[in-house]
């Protein structure tokens, strides 16, 4: 299995050279043939006669430049004696290219600039799947996919790639499957794990330009910092409920210290985000087509940077600085939904691509610029004591069991229970009984406020206050998605004085909604 | 002739910022001219105004840290990167648009 997988990219390595060879053969003949014809132009300026034969009078002037040297190209490189005639991409690859290859902006060049191009994807989910599916439909010669996950259901309405069948399984093969069946001339390399700084530099090293699909700032100062060193262009994505970005970075990819080359990631975010300011698309949500639209567009820029080459050298287009940096920002629900806005150029002290750097090599082989600590962590939020907290199971028996020290019947009417989830989340699944109060409203609600009010004064949104104190006999039971929101909430509750000065039981059910299912309800649906 | 007591600006929010500004994506606003200093006010002023008058989040610090616009965030002067126009001191004229960007890691 192995070796004839071996065998098998030996060859497409062997037809990928001969194709290369030959093409270096064609531009040649071309390049020499274009030299004689400006001679004899030269020559036939100087020599009016020669204006006299219609014949080269049509020959040098009456057929496009750049047609008459591929003509004459081709013409040319066909040898005496050779049987049958070779084209520079397989027959099949005509086909299977045909509409991008009549465009001037790919042609045949383009084309097998994409045929000799690798490009790495790291992360192959939300940004990944569609990035990826359109590289390979294009034909570039080799992609790379780099993730440590496993599909999961919750992927699979925006990670276009994996299938209902491929649940559970790594998404690098997952992707393989996919992305072969698709295109099988391309070659996919397979790094089923996390990209570590340790491991970075060895395996973008091998790739022309980087694609960054991740979803966490520590990654995306890693690649960015990878990058810079291996002078790689860096095709960098985000997206977030309705929203997405996009920037081309390290580009042009000048060396580190060159003002002139294209800003890093550094230089945009010299900082990392507070790490509570960090929000993922499991806690956040995420629109499918949204971050579809910003992986199709990393596809694209990486497209755009590999055949940029085939404008200026082959349409003998004057060659065209770099465009300035840019952020494209999207937004699903905005009109106009894009939008670019100018960057900076690089920064005079950038940590990674300036004269004065301090990322080396050297410091990301041996692991020691450690970026999960440069952009912090969340510790799990324990701001409760344990007498203020109840397990889901216990909390269950209050619910349905008979009380075995007072034999008090259960009744749901003894006690408030409290779902500090957003709206919209209430209204996916609840408990019985249980009154909404969003965190938002609760962590908006001043103090002062909700001591002070007069009736006629109070805010609609802090309305639920007034709720709790109509009842202080009853103990409140707060519960959220996975028990953090919950503890935070019986601390402000306290705060604004709901538990009456310690005489009300107020205490948060610890592990959430997600511990009543995973310890009580199994049927509680999970989202 | 005298000088207009207030500027109008619009100041936009994008990539959850909004969320901090009761979900207001897009704000029309005017500012005073001068401030206390009897200096023309600009961004740093902007960034502190909003912060006090219009945020109804109290988690200032996913706005604000240490005086400045928190690390993630990106200030954008009609279009460019605030680094290209003089960052906090640039001198806000009538009819700005201001947008904050916090960056995206979601992908």
């Amino acid at each position: 299995m192995a070796s004839s997988t071996i065998v098998e990219s030996l060859r497409k390595q062997i037809a990928s050279c001969e194709a290369q060879l030959k093409d270096l053969r064609r531009q040649l003949a071309e390049a020499e043939h274009y030299q004689q014809q400006q001679r004899e132009q030269d020559s036939l300026h100087q020599t009016t006669a020669a204006y006299s034969d219609p014949f080269t009078h049509d020959m040098s002037y009456g057929i496009h430049d750049d047609f008459r040297s591929e003509v004459f190209a081709a013409l040319s490189h066909v040898e005496v004696g050779s049987p049958s005639r070779k084209w520079p991409l397989d027959k099949t690859e005509y086909k299977r290219y045909g509409r991008q290859l009549i465009m001037p902006e790919i042609g045949l060049q383009g084309q097998l600039c994409l045929k000799e191009a690798s490009v790495l994807i790291v992360g192959v989910g939300g940004l990944g799947c569609p990035a990826a599916a359109y590289l390979v439909g294009s034909g570039v010669g080799t992609v790379g996919l780099i993730d440590g996950d496993i599909v999961e259901e919750s992927n699979l309405h925006r990670q276009v790639l994996h299938s209902t069948a491929s649940v559970g399984m790594s998404k690098v093969d997952s992707a393989r499957v996919a992305l072969n069946s698709l295109n099988p001339n391309v070659r996919l390399v397979a790094h089923p794990s996390r990209l570590t700084s340790e491991s970075a530099i060895s395996i973008l090293q091998d790739y022309d330009v980087v694609l960054d699909c991740t979803d966490t700032p520590a990654s995306r100062y890693l690649i960015s910092d990878a990058c810079v060193l291996l002078g790689k262009p860096l095709v960098s994505a985000s997206a977030l409920r309705t929203d997405g970005q996009l920037m081309v970075l390290n580009y042009p990819p000048r060396p580190v210290g060159d003002p002139s080359g294209g800003p890093c990631y550094r230089c945009v975010f010299p900082k990392p985000p507070p790490a509570e300011s960090v929000v993922s698309c499991g806690d956040g949500g995420i629109l499918g087509p949204v971050v579809g639209v910003m992986g199709v567009l990393q596809a694209l820029e990486a497209i755009k940077l590999l055949t940029r080459q085939t404008n200026e050298v082959f349409r003998h287009v004057e060659p065209k600085p770099a465009d300035p940096p840019t952020l494209l920002i999207f937004s699903a629900y905005s009109n106009p939904m894009f939008r670019s806005i100018r960057l900076r150029n690089r920064r005079q002290k950038c940590a990674a691509c300036s004269a004065q750097s301090s990322v080396t090599p050297e410091a990301l082989k041996s692991g020691s610029l450690d970026y999960v600590q440069f952009c912090g962590t969340i510790s799990p939020i324990n701001a409760l004591a344990s007498n203020e907290r109840i397990s889901a199971e216990n909390y269950a028996k209050i619910r349905l069991e008979v009380n075995p020290y007072t034999g008090m019947e259960p009744d749901k009417d003894s006690h408030i229970l409290v779902d500090v989830r957003e709206k919209v989340q209430f209204g996916l699944c609840s408990l019985e009984g249980s009154l909404n109060v969003p965190f938002s409203t609760i962590t908006t609600t001043l103090p002062n406020l909700a001591n002070t009010w007069h009736n006629d004064e109070i805010p609609q949104a802090q309305g639920w206050v007034t709720e709790l104190k109509n009842h202080p006999e009853k103990p409140i039971f707060v519960i959220c998605r996975l028990g953090n929101d919950s503890q935070l909430s019986v601390k402000k509750m306290k705060e604004l004085g709901l538990d009456h000065s310690g005489q009300r039981w107020i205490g948060d059910i610890k592990g959430g909604l997600k511990a009543w299912r995973n310890n009580v309800d199994r049927e509680f649906p999970e989202y | 002739m005298a000088t207009d007591d207030t500027i109008p600006i619009t100041v936009e929010f994008s990539g959850g910022l909004e969320l901090l500004f009761a979900n207001q994506r897009k704000l029309t606003l005017s500012i005073p001219t001068y401030n206390e200093n009897r200096t023309r006010s600009n961004i740093a002023f902007l960034v502190q105004h909003l912060c006090d008058n219009l945020m109804k989040d109290p988690r200032k610090d996913m706005f604000v840290l240490d005086g400045t616009v928190r690390p993630g965030i990106l200030v954008l002067i009609n279009e460019a990167d605030w680094e290209l126009e003089g960052e906090e001191k640039y001198e806000i004229q009538k009819g700005d648009n201001i947008l904050f960007v916090s960056t995206l890691h979601g992908g």
